[in-house]
């Protein structure tokens, strides 16, 4: 009984931890980018704040709660309430498969620390991430404004355009893991990560997860320049700040995905496991920022042609080789 | 090589935004820095006095109407002894565009610009200026310009009594 309870607090504390890691993590990501930008464009970025602009995100968090809730007269009003909260729960959500550090002994016992490790984690991702497009298209088209509807429009064609050549570019690595469960595949690159194994499936997941967190070069979805703000055009307060929250959770989400699926996830030498995921997942998220500050967007033309022509072949030609070489090695 | 191109090109802008993030920004942190103005910044105007510590100003409404948003509005009287002054004048610097089509109108230099640019405020009606706000005690970026002592013919000094000036001729001994 006692141990059933260890078992329950363990897992409350984890999954507290971890949503206030991730919330907080997104939530200074955003000043990250700002500043990180800043300082790709000879500015210095918020720094009024608290020292360095430290408190800027608890300012935008004010801001955003105290500003009008608005709703458009001809939206569709449930739905267009929805949308925020939907976008941003399907990001949360995928957090619970990813393995984050190796398992850890507490009190006589063995924890894990993953969330929850489902065998079929890995489709489980997949099926997530397409649903997070949902948030966005839902909130385009229940706004009732032809900007939104644009951008919705818009993001519903990229997600075609990406989405099968993402699930095609992880397939190698189930097939070199041979598991579809986030720890097995983990534990398979402890000697040699997959990056490194199959370089063009980490290359063409990793175009396929900028487009999937819909930023530059593949923010059409909201394309500043052209949209006014794309789908969350009519979206204020709090709202507005789930659907701009929502997207930097994904961007931790994918970022820790890339870091699971091809660069080893929590293994590293020296330093704890633990710390090994954070240092990568922020790698990649300062490779997010970077890729932004240096990239244009391309045209919805450029992305479907590319998507379909250049990486969906690419994706299944690295299957087939993949697929040879492993029955070739045996 | 459009394809060798294209590849560079997709590569050059990390180099060029990496680099430039070690660099110095250039942003003048404006409350703690301050900005080096140049000479001839035109920002708050200012009414100046002359070096006698009179008022330049004669109202003669060439600022008012060279103003292309119509801010200055003025009222002209005149002193016992002949000289003209504003009785009041008003300058709205919530309006002003900080042109300096006055300054170049007026033809006594009595209203001048100054670096001054701290003018934002949250009540407008606090920015419009009257002429005790105006009027200062130093003579501006021209001291020693004194309009009466040039051309104000027999107002504050005698005929023939400004510097540079002839004095009267008696027409009657031009006479052959």
């Amino acid at each position: 009984m006692t141990e059933q309870l260890i078992m329950l607090g363990l897992i409350l504390v984890k999954l507290l931890l971890v949503f206030g890691v991730i919330l907080s993590m997104a939530a200074y990501l955003v000043l990250a980018e700002r500043k990180i930008l800043a300082r790709m464009q000879l500015r210095y970025g918020p720094n009024r704040a608290g020292p360095g602009g430290m408190m800027q995100p608890m300012a935008d968090l004010i801001k955003l709660l105290t500003k009008e809730d608005f709703v458009p007269a001809q939206a569709d009003k449930w739905l267009f309430l929805l949308a925020p909260g939907l976008s941003a729960l399907t990001a949360l959500l995928t957090f619970a498969v990813i393995p984050f550090g190796p398992p850890l002994q507490i009190f006589g016992q063995t924890v894990p620390l993953v969330i929850c490790d489902l065998n079929i984690g890995l489709l489980y991702f997949l099926g997530l991430s397409s649903l997070a497009v949902y948030g966005m298209a839902l909130g385009g088209w229940a706004s009732n404004s032809k900007y939104s509807l644009l951008g919705a429009i818009r993001g519903l064609s990229q997600l075609i355009s990406y989405e099968l050549a993402m699930g095609l570019s992880v397939v190698p690595v189930v097939m070199m893991a041979r598991s579809f469960s986030l720890t097995e595949i983990v534990l398979a690159q402890q000697q040699i990560p997959f990056a490194l194994l199959n370089p063009p499936a980490f290359l063409i997941f990793l175009i396929s997860i900028v487009a999937e967190s819909k930023r530059i070069p593949f923010d059409l979805p909201e394309s500043e320049n052209e949209l006014v703000g794309g789908f969350h055009t009519e979206y204020s307060g709090m709202r507005f700040g789930l659907f701009f929250v929502g997207e930097y959770i994904n961007m931790v989400i994918l970022g820790s995905m890339l870091t699971v699926l091809f660069l080893g996830g929590w293994s590293g030498p020296w330093l704890p496991g633990v710390v090994w995921f954070i240092i990568k997942v922020l790698a990649i998220c300062f490779f997010f920022i970077w890729v932004r500050g240096s990239m244009p967007r391309l045209r919805y033309d450029q992305l479907m042609n590319f998507g379909w022509k250049v990486l969906l072949p690419l994706a299944l030609l690295n299957v087939l080789i993949t697929g040879a070489v492993l029955l070739w090695i045996g | 090589m459009p394809l060798l191109r294209d590849i560079k090109g997709s590569f050059q802008p990390f180099w060029v935004t990496l680099r430039n993030m070690f660099r110095k920004p250039v942003t003048v942190q404006y409350p703690e820095q301050r900005p080096e103005l140049p000479e001839r910044y035109r920002a708050r105007l200012i009414l100046t006095r002359d070096p006698d510590g009179a008022e330049r100003c004669v109202a003669c409404y060439l600022c008012s109407a060279a103003c292309p948003v119509d801010c200055i509005s003025l009222q002209a009287a005149e002193a016992e002894d002949g000289r003209r002054y504003a009785a009041w004048f008003r300058l709205n610097f919530a309006r002003c565009i900080f042109c300096g089509l006055c300054t170049e109108a007026c033809p006594t230099l009595a209203i001048q610009v100054t670096a001054d640019f701290e003018l934002a405020g949250r009540d407008p009606l606090k920015l419009v200026y009257e002429k005790e706000d105006l009027l200062v005690d130093h003579c501006g970026r021209q001291p020693d310009y004194n309009f009466y002592r040039q051309t104000g013919i027999g107002v504050t000094a005698p005929r023939g009594g400004n510097p540079g000036e002839s004095p009267p001729v008696d027409v009657k001994d031009l006479l052959p």
